[in-house]
């Protein structure tokens, strides 16, 4: 419960700039009320972060989410807006920037810019390579200056384009946070060109992350975005809210083993998940009138059909290990065929139970919500991203791979795994092309890979930069400070470097 | 039917970045022809060891499995390659005629001494020869490696001709083969036989290498950016 202090500290907070006072006092404001009501049982759970409502608020009032529909409103203009359609370059970019500023989400800035390349390449025809990258440059700096949030975030489609090239291009020159990029990847359509194109810059600057584009579609439909963190879902929908399960301290309230686990005390935090989930949904959709009055919804930009919600779980790692220690057995997650196999239990179990939960006002997945590996936030302390090996105990990278992939194709709203790889990578790119390809043809659906040496750490899937973390307390990006927080606590700038190399050649060094 | 033929390993790598192009599984056998005074691998050097197992091509080709969907091929490398041909030659006549191995490149890291009919067996399954030139000047070769370069240089040649020849690399010791003498002569000799021939280095380091090369010192970064305006 908010408190008049806390309220007089963040006024007078002067790490903060003034927007992110403002967003800060919102949140206070919001949690002044009485949370969605749920039994007393959620309640604890929710107290004891068995489960975590992810600090979304007290009353939500818009969906966590969303992913407006920018084609039809280019194509369309807008009333709200006043915006007639967008007849050349200029416009459309003007246009798009203007929608951001009107476009909501859990973090106040808009977490999804659209597919950019699909979206700018019907207006490029006739345009200089020069005056391309003037106007994109400038654009893409207003990204960065304008929504200083790393989950703010943009998709590229799987044909490599002039546009596409020129945002790579842009990338690599200007070194920003903002946006935070996913490449669609297809088997067919995406040459090794632009792959590696991709990969380049990476090593840059730790962007794009690569998705698996057949196996997202044939979970979310053919219009479907990666949006702030992994999270996938439908264009025109969203997320209305994410609730998740720490599966961690799900295992610490099992005091009978494996067997036990799976029959009572795991459907027992499911099922209060999914009371708690079920409890906001209901609230933003039939009490904050969000879905009656926003203008995205009014314009057909939002459709409240295609909107589900994100059953999230995390902690996998350690839930595995603690079981298997009642088992008496000392494999641990990502060492041992034993604890795989369990941990793959488990997701699995997880998501048919929520394949059968109805959740309301979820038709974007025909009454049901999306099972998401949550990759975690701030405040998560001894317990691991998602369905990710603990960091630092990660394996070599084809045993890392095959421990991870078998979970990938549970998730469709987004689970991650970030591999660290060294100047090996930079010198044979070729090589990691060969592992993207593979990992999706072997079931992976994010592929998210840092060059060990750069200005950037990835934290969970959002980037900040050292040199940033150096100049803290204050921070232009509101996402640096909880970036902080992770290198601080959870160490994820100690992530064990994939050096693929032979120790036969490792004495000398190709150039 | 696949012969029963086994081949003495040293070791393997189900994932490599440094072994030719793009993730390569890599096939270290066991046994060299040379006995090169800066080898970094010397346990390698002796065919027969207690320390080196014996694999047969069926077994090679199951740990190959396990490094797919992932990589781009297999490279064999050694010890010396070419030493085991017979072993190599059967396995990239399985590489390349499965079906399940379809699109892999087969890849040979050797020290090029080897007489041409091994070449000509091994070159309808080879994509590419990695070829190790330890010093153009014979003198020089003989003192480094205990052998001859004549062999190596008629390979370089040949594999050439037949297009197998993938790239060249100089292992370089400072003050033993890395002059600028030495080093133009060997670029203008190798871009005489193919102006566009791609030439890498290999830069001394200690590590690994038997007690008189540990007295020699290590390639610094300013002589690698030497070798390279030289050589590039």
């Amino acid at each position: 419960m908010t408190s008049l202090e806390n309220i007089r500290s963040t006024v007078n907070d002067s790490k903060f700039t003034y927007r992110q006072r403002v967003a800060q006092l919102a949140n206070l404001a919001e949690n002044l009320l009485d949370p969605p009501p749920v039994r007393k049982q959620c309640t604890d759970a929710l107290e004891k972060r068995i489960i975590c409502d992810m600090f979304e608020g007290n009353a939500p009032y818009r969906p966590r989410y969303l992913l407006p529909d920018y084609k039809k409103v280019l194509d369309n203009g807008s009333v709200f807006l006043e915006l007639p359609a967008a007849k050349d370059f200029d416009d459309a970019l003007a246009f798009l920037l203007i929608m951001y500023s009107a476009t909501p989400s859990i973090t106040g800035y808009p977490v999804y810019f659209g597919d950019l390349d699909t979206l700018l390449l019907p207006y490029v025809d006739g345009l200089s390579d020069e005056d391309l990258y003037a106007k994109l440059k400038r654009f893409w700096i207003s990204l960065d200056r304008m929504f200083p949030d790393a989950f703010a975030h943009t998709n590229l489609s799987p044909v490599y384009n002039r546009v596409s090239k020129m945002i790579f291009t842009l990338e690599r020159e200007l070194l920003q946070v903002v946006p935070n990029i996913s490449l669609k990847v297809d088997p067919v359509l995406t040459s090794d060109e632009y792959i590696l194109d991709a990969i380049t810059t990476v090593f840059a600057c730790g962007k794009p992350h690569f998705i698996n584009d057949v196996m997202m579609q044939s979970d979310l439909g053919s219009q479907y975005a990666a949006v702030s963190c992994y999270n996938s879902l439908k264009i025109g929908g969203g997320s209305h809210t994410l609730v998740r399960i720490n599966l961690k301290k799900t295992a610490e309230e099992c005091d009978g083993g494996v067997e036990k686990f799976f029959e009572t005390t795991l459907p027992y935090y499911l099922d209060l998940t999914a009371e708690l989930m079920e409890s906001r949904i209901l609230y933003l959709v039939e009490e904050s009138g969000f879905y009656e009055s926003n203008w995205l919804v009014n314009e057909g930009l939002l459709d409240l059909e295609k909107f589900s919600a994100m059953f999230g779980l995390f902690g996998l790692a350690e839930c595995v290990n603690i079981l298997m220690e009642q088992e008496g057995d000392s494999g641990t997650y990502g060492h041992s065929i034993a604890a795989d196999d369990l941990g793959y239990r488990i997701t699995s179990f997880i998501a048919d139970w929520v394949s059968q939960r109805k959740m309301p006002y979820c038709d974007g997945n025909d009454g049901y919500a999306f099972l998401h590996s949550q990759s975690g936030i701030d405040l998560d302390l001894g317990v691991t991203a998602g369905t990710r090996i603990p960091i630092g105990t990660e394996p070599p990278l084809i045993d890392h791979l095959r421990t991870v992939s078998r979970h990938h194709h549970l998730f469709a709203s987004g689970i991650s795994d970030v591999l660290s790889f060294d100047e090996t990578a930079v010198k044979n790119p070729q090589a990691v092309v060969d592992v993207i390809r593979g990992a999706f043809k072997s079931g992976m659906r994010d592929f998210t890979f840092n060059l060990d040496s750069n200005d950037f750490i990835r934290i969970t899937g959002y980037l900040v930069r050292k040199s940033d973390l150096a100049k803290m307390p204050s921070a232009r990006h509101a996402s640096t400070f909880l970036g902080a927080g992770s290198v601080a606590d959870s160490h994820v700038d100690q992530r064990n470097v994939k050096r693929v190399m032979s120790a036969e050649s490792s004495p000398s060094t190709s150039s | 039917m696949l012969k029963a033929h086994q081949a003495q390993v040293a070791s393997t790598i189900k994932f490599s970045w440094v072994d030719g192009p793009g993730n390569r599984y890599v096939l270290f056998l066991q046994g060299c022809n040379f006995n090169c005074l800066a080898c970094h691998n010397p346990q390698t050097i002796p065919l027969h060891t207690p320390r080196a197992n014996e694999m047969t091509v069926q077994e090679v080709l199951e740990e190959i499995r396990g490094s797919m969907p992932y990589i781009s091929g297999v490279t064999v490398s050694g010890g010396e390659a070419t030493v085991q041909h017979e072993f190599v030659l059967d396995l990239f006549k399985e590489i390349k005629s499965r079906k399940e191995f379809k699109g892999l490149s087969t890849f040979i890291d050797s020290n090029g001494n080897a007489p041409q009919e091994v070449w000509n067996q091994l070159a309808p399954f080879t994509d590419g020869v990695m070829l190790d030139l330890k010093a153009l000047d014979d003198a020089k070769h003989i003192e480094l490696t205990g052998n001859s370069n004549a062999v190596v240089l008629d390979s370089i040649r040949y594999l050439d001709s037949i297009t197998k020849l993938h790239e060249v690399r100089l292992l370089l010791v400072p003050g033993h083969n890395d002059s600028d003498k030495e080093l133009i002569d060997t670029a203008v000799w190798l871009r005489g036989i193919n102006p566009e021939m791609r030439i890498t280095i290999n830069a001394f380091k200690t590590h690994g290498v038997r007690a008189l090369a540990r007295q020699w010192p290590e390639v610094s970064d300013a002589d690698l950016a030497r070798y390279k305006e030289i050589v590039n």
